[in-house]
């Protein structure tokens, strides 16, 4: 493994020796390219049925009586159940949440509504039939009535104003109202500073949109009683464990969840839907295979969105632009149901990044949980941090005008510097390692900013406005060490297991309970125990996604999988190397400081034709003619790797925009990405995530923000209404890195999946708000349409 | 999504095509499929059969004959954005075909069935009122010619019956004017927010002939009237432009403008001016 202090660019092929760390290509592309993968929807088990849901139209709504005869009566029908059936089945019929926290309300989450709809999109009743056409032809055939009721879609409004509870057990709306930090602290650091700068912002709601719906086929055995599902699942053995708990009672032992190619999921793909359950309870009535698919449409009003806060947040700062705190207070909408990360994710997973990059002596957040009747609300790619970044870099905006400082110098001035590492932030974390100057500096050189600050003040000479963009940014990833996540609340663990298994005739197979939706765990994984076994990729096999072939797992979140996953396989390798070290030791009978191991090769030290390789050895674990002493046969280990933090990747990015003051039009110039993930084990992979995750970012600065209507349904519901950007609306990307090991992790990673969506956000809309500075715009909410721009110079008075 | 079932016929002449959709009650003529099946998939439109006109001989080609161009019903927008005979004589034309959707939507889409769909946010439509082509249709009683002005009826109505189909567009070209089109694109569909096209014809420093049709901002395609008035017998000079775009409100349609999550009505009115003054300048410019 490279111990370099720095890596080359991202993309470029490494310097250093071995396959870790160098751009090997991806060995899942040329099925996913060709069309060969198989997906959910892909499969096909003999009798099939398939499955429609029933969803309602309004978002709030009691529902009076349901007439399924007519739907029940059409040819090629097998059957129609309504929420009704499900609880008489007697199966346990609640999904639940995977987050407490002090004082939370937590109502009963049914995969089928029985008593009300709570949001537009929530499912009433089920349609078997022979052909997915005809299921949905019969959805329209059912008769529901429904007594209409007040509905709240925005988290402000539903605490605040006079409405109807979405729940009953929770009668002004609050799910639960979080607090973090010294508050005291605070009042005391703003009473003593010279400035306050202060921005209310909304952060919108955003739609997913992996590109591939999600899709469930269940397959229950009345034989063996036992229900496989295959399904669209960033983590199936947290689905087995929901299904088999939560939703079905189905003993988890005889529930085997497989999940095939999964077309990406940001998120929208961890959590345990009603729709799932569904299928495999339609199943289990019918003794037969059903299959059901989400269509676009379907997923953008049932897949959990994104985001949804409104914040007001105050920072304190003193002539010379020191931060003396930070103070936030959020309203984040939650939904109609509690999602299982949906509590998690506006509260820790937000409120302790607010400390950014930067020393910020005191911080206080709180943040108010309100149910509203709309989607439920929970992690989507950068979750938590993504928001809370977005705070702190809207902030130092604001902050540095206060002071009037440059933005960029201001951020510099308050940085963490790298030997205060470990460093404890006043918002409750221990970052473990970083040098955020070294990765400032080289984002700021990329774009050469001093030349651009002068190209700036010409430009405005001429009626021209750019705008300078910078954002640092700093994530809680690789989620994460059990412990602390327990005294926070979770009700999972945070660990990963692995499998790592020589085969007799010496291939390897590297298993893991994460579960990859395009972040080409098979090559990366295999670059991992490549480097730990020096055995040839084409020798090693990936398996990942169904819990009868690997036991135990947590799944692919949270920018985890290269820290946690990689650590498992790192430490299941380093366990297999050192038994078949003794096997080595004992067949060429030296002792253990003489042997060497060197690129798969066991020899003796000086003596290199008396060696033995690692793949021989396999042959020879498992022929167990000639083993060490009270040595069991066979060359595999199971690691559960628990971190003991959380990795900490940062970076900066810088955005370069033009707005037009006349159209609000903004086009970016410009856009410059240093990121620092740790160890880079695929400097290709990580530029694709990046390049991803800027995508993202600039959609939700830009394009995206799913918005309702009046009478509480989505108006942005399909992908014309809804702008998720194509490329051509994309800048060229310039990446580049730093390499700062996690000092705790086995491989010195810290993972990428999230790290560019939480940049890219501030960027972009600091960028703007920059290019505008002449017109006294201070801030500008997300997303920035060109409308926007224009409301905000005064177009439409 | 899944859309309905609808019976298929393929017609192998314009007659065979009219004959089908004459006796199969709410059939709809299909040709590149670019406009009708993305609205069956999400069943805004179930017709119970499609007429496939795709290969009808002979209506695909684009000639210049004398004072006109002739572009056949099944010219793809390709083709014409990339005809040499419509770019130097008709360049509103190849500059909005050229404009539309991606170049998977150019290569299979065709003129005809852009035009006859009715979708009021198409391209073409803005070029051809500005350059005041016809539609030529067969129908069960024969041929007939429209104006460019009598085509386009409201949202996804047009003047075409239920059994005519488009065979042509012929575009003048007679005049020695200019033309240009402008496209500002919806990020969210790809359609137009607003698109502009203009016709212009000057003589000794004066506009003689003057035509700017819009697409994306009503019920359907307009003119801007209006502002043909201002333009008409001014001197042909970059101010011209502004006070010319200034009159762009006389001529919004009465139902209201187009509103959209990408733009409101309001703001879509100031686009169009921006972008009607912009186009106009450009024109006067080169002219």
């Amino acid at each position: 493994m490279s111990d370099a202090a720095e890596g080359g660019g991202v993309g470029e092929p490494d310097d250093a020796e071995g396959v870790f760390g160098s751009g090997v290509e991806r060995r899942e592309d040329i099925p996913l390219l060709t069309g060969e993968g198989d997906y959910t929807a892909d499969v096909s088990r003999p009798g099939m049925a398939h499955l429609a849901i029933r969803r309602s139209d309004h978002a709030h709504a009691r529902i009076v009586d349901i007439d399924t005869s007519e739907a029940e009566a059409m040819e090629g029908v097998a059957a129609v159940y309504t929420g009704e059936d499900v609880v008489d089945s007697g199966v346990p019929n609640s999904i639940p949440t995977a987050w407490m926290l002090p004082g939370l309300v937590t109502p009963q989450y049914r995969i089928l509504a029985t008593d009300k709809v709570r949001h537009e999109g929530s499912g009433v009743a089920a349609v078997v039939a022979e052909s997915p056409q005809r299921a949905r032809d019969a959805l329209d055939r059912i008769d529901v009535e429904y007594e209409e009721l007040d509905q709240v879609t925005e988290p402000v409004e539903a605490v605040e104003k006079d409405v109807p509870p979405v729940h009953e057990e929770a009668e002004d709306n609050v799910a639960f109202d979080f607090e973090l930090g010294d508050e005291e602290a605070v009042e005391e650091a703003f009473a003593d500073a010279d400035h306050v700068a202060s921005v209310d912002l909304r952060q919108p709601r955003i739609v997913p949109n992996a590109m591939e719906p999600r899709a469930a086929v269940a397959e229950w055995e009345d034989r063996t009683e036992k229900l496989r599902v295959w399904m669209t699942s960033q983590n199936p053995h947290l689905h087995r464990m929901l299904l088999s708990a939560g939703t079905l009672g189905v003993p988890e032992n005889r529930i085997e969840v497989i999940a095939p190619e999964v077309g990406g999921g940001f998120g929208s793909k961890i959590y345990h839907y009603p729709d799932e359950a569904v299928t495999a309870w339609c199943s289990m009535q019918l003794g037969r295979p059903v299959k059901w698919r989400a269509s676009r449409q379907e997923g953008y009003v049932t897949d959990c969105h994104g985001r949804d806060h409104d914040t007001t947040a105050e920072i304190a700062l003193d002539d010379d632009g020191t931060v003396r705190g930070v103070r936030a207070e959020t309203h984040a909408g939650l939904g109609a149901q509690l999602s299982q990360f949906g509590t998690a994710t506006p509260s820790y997973l937000y409120a302790t990044v607010l400390s950014g990059q930067y020393t910020v002596p005191a911080i206080h957040c709180r943040v108010v949980g309100a149910f509203t009747n709309t989607t439920p609300v929970d992690a989507y790619r950068g979750a938590g941090r993504a928001e809370g970044i977005y705070v702190i870099e809207r902030l130092m905006d604001v902050g540095a005008r206060a002071v009037g400082m440059d933005p960029a110098e201001f951020r510099r001035k308050n940085l963490v510097q790298p030997e205060e590492f470990p460093y404890e932030s006043a918002a409750a974390l221990v970052y473990d390692s970083g040098e955020y100057e070294r990765a400032m500096d080289k984002a700021l050189e990329h774009v050469g900013y001093e030349d651009l600050r002068e190209r700036q003040e010409r430009l405005r000479e001429e009626g021209r406005y750019l705008g300078i963009g910078v954002a640092n940014f700093v994530e809680s990833a690789g989620l994460s060490p059990s412990g602390l996540a327990g005294d926070l609340g979770s009700q999972a663990g945070g660990w990963e297991s692995s499998i790592v298994r020589f085969d007799s005739t010496g291939t390897l197979t590297v298993m893991a309970g994460t579960a990859d939706q395009g972040q080409g765990h098979r090559t990366t994984y295999a670059q991992i125990a490549a480097e730990e076994l020096g055995v040839d990729l084409e020798d090693i096999e990936v398996i990942e996604g169904d819990t009868d072939r690997i036991p135990q797992g947590m799944g692919t979140y949270g920018s985890r999988s290269a820290s946690v996953g990689g650590g498992a396989i790192a430490r299941a390798a380093r366990e297999v190397r050192s038994k078949a070290r003794e096997i080595a030791e004992h067949q060429l009978e030296a002792s253990s400081e003489d042997v060497v191991f060197d690129d798969g090769t066991f020899h003796i030290e000086g003596a290199p034709d008396r060696s033995l390789h690692i793949q021989e050895i396999a042959h020879e674990a498992y022929l167990g003619h000639d083993l060490p002493e009270g040595m069991d046969p066979g060359l595999e280990e199971t690691n559960f790797y628990d971190p003991e933090n959380f990795t900490y990747p940062f970076g900066t990015h810088v955005a370069v925009v033009e707005v037009d003051p006349e159209t609000g039009e903004t086009s970016i110039e410009e856009y410059v990405a240093v990121d620092d993930c740790g160890e880079v084990i695929n400097p290709m992979i990580v530029e694709g995530q990046v390049h991803g995750g800027i995508a993202q970012g600039i959609g939700a600065a830009l394009y995206e923000g799913a918005a309702y209507g009046d009478d509480g349904t989505l108006e942005t519901r399909r992908m014309d209404e809804y702008a998720v950007p194509h490329a051509t609306q994309l800048p060229d990307f310039e990446t580049d890195n730093t390499v700062t090991p996690s000092p705790h992790n086995p491989l010195g990673v810290k993972g990428v999946g999230e790290s560019a969506t939480i940049a890219a956000a501030p960027a972009v809309v600091s960028a703007v708000v920059d290019a505008l500075e002449p017109f006294d715009i201070e801030h500008l909410d997300m997303p920035i349409t060109p409308e926007t721009v224009w409301r905000a110079l005064g177009g439409a008075e | 999504m899944h859309a309905d079932g609808f019976e298929y016929h393929r017609a192998g002449t314009v007659e065979e095509a009219v004959d089908l959709l004459g006796s199969i009650p709410d059939a709809e003529p299909l040709a590149g499929a670019h406009g009708l099946l993305p609205r069956m998939k999400t069943d805004e439109e179930s017709p119970p059969a499609l007429v496939d006109i795709s290969r009808i001989e002979r209506l695909s080609g684009i000639e210049r004959d004398g004072g006109s161009l002739t572009v056949g019903a099944l010219a793809t927008h390709a083709d014409i954005a990339e005809s040499t005979a419509v770019r130097e004589h008709a360049p509103a034309l190849a500059e909005a075909a050229g404009a539309v959707g991606d170049l998977q939507v150019r290569a299979g889409g065709t003129i005809g069935g852009n035009l006859a769909h009715g979708d009021p946010r198409v391209d073409p439509a803005a070029a051809v009122l500005a350059l005041k082509a016809k539609t030529t249709l067969r129908g069960p009683d024969g041929e007939r010619t429209l104006a460019a002005s009598e085509l386009f009826e409201g949202e996804f109505e047009t003047a075409v019956g239920a059994d005519e189909i488009v065979t042509a567009l012929e575009v003048p070209t007679d005049g020695a004017g200019t033309s240009a089109y402008h496209k500002r694109r919806n990020p969210l569909s790809g359609y137009a927010a607003v698109g502009v096209a203009g016709y212009l014809r000057c003589d000794e420093g004066a506009i003689e002939e003057a035509r700017v049709g819009v697409t994306a901002v009503g019920p359907h395609p307009i003119r801007l009237r209006g502002v043909e008035a201002e333009l008409e017998g001014a001197s042909a000079e970059a101010a011209t432009a502004a006070a010319a775009a200034d009159r762009v409100g006389e001529s919004l349609p009465a139902s209201g403008v187009r509103s959209d999550p990408y733009a409101s009505a309001e703001f879509r009115s100031h686009l169009l001016s921006v972008d009607t003054e912009d186009l106009l300048g450009g024109l006067l410019g080169d002219a």
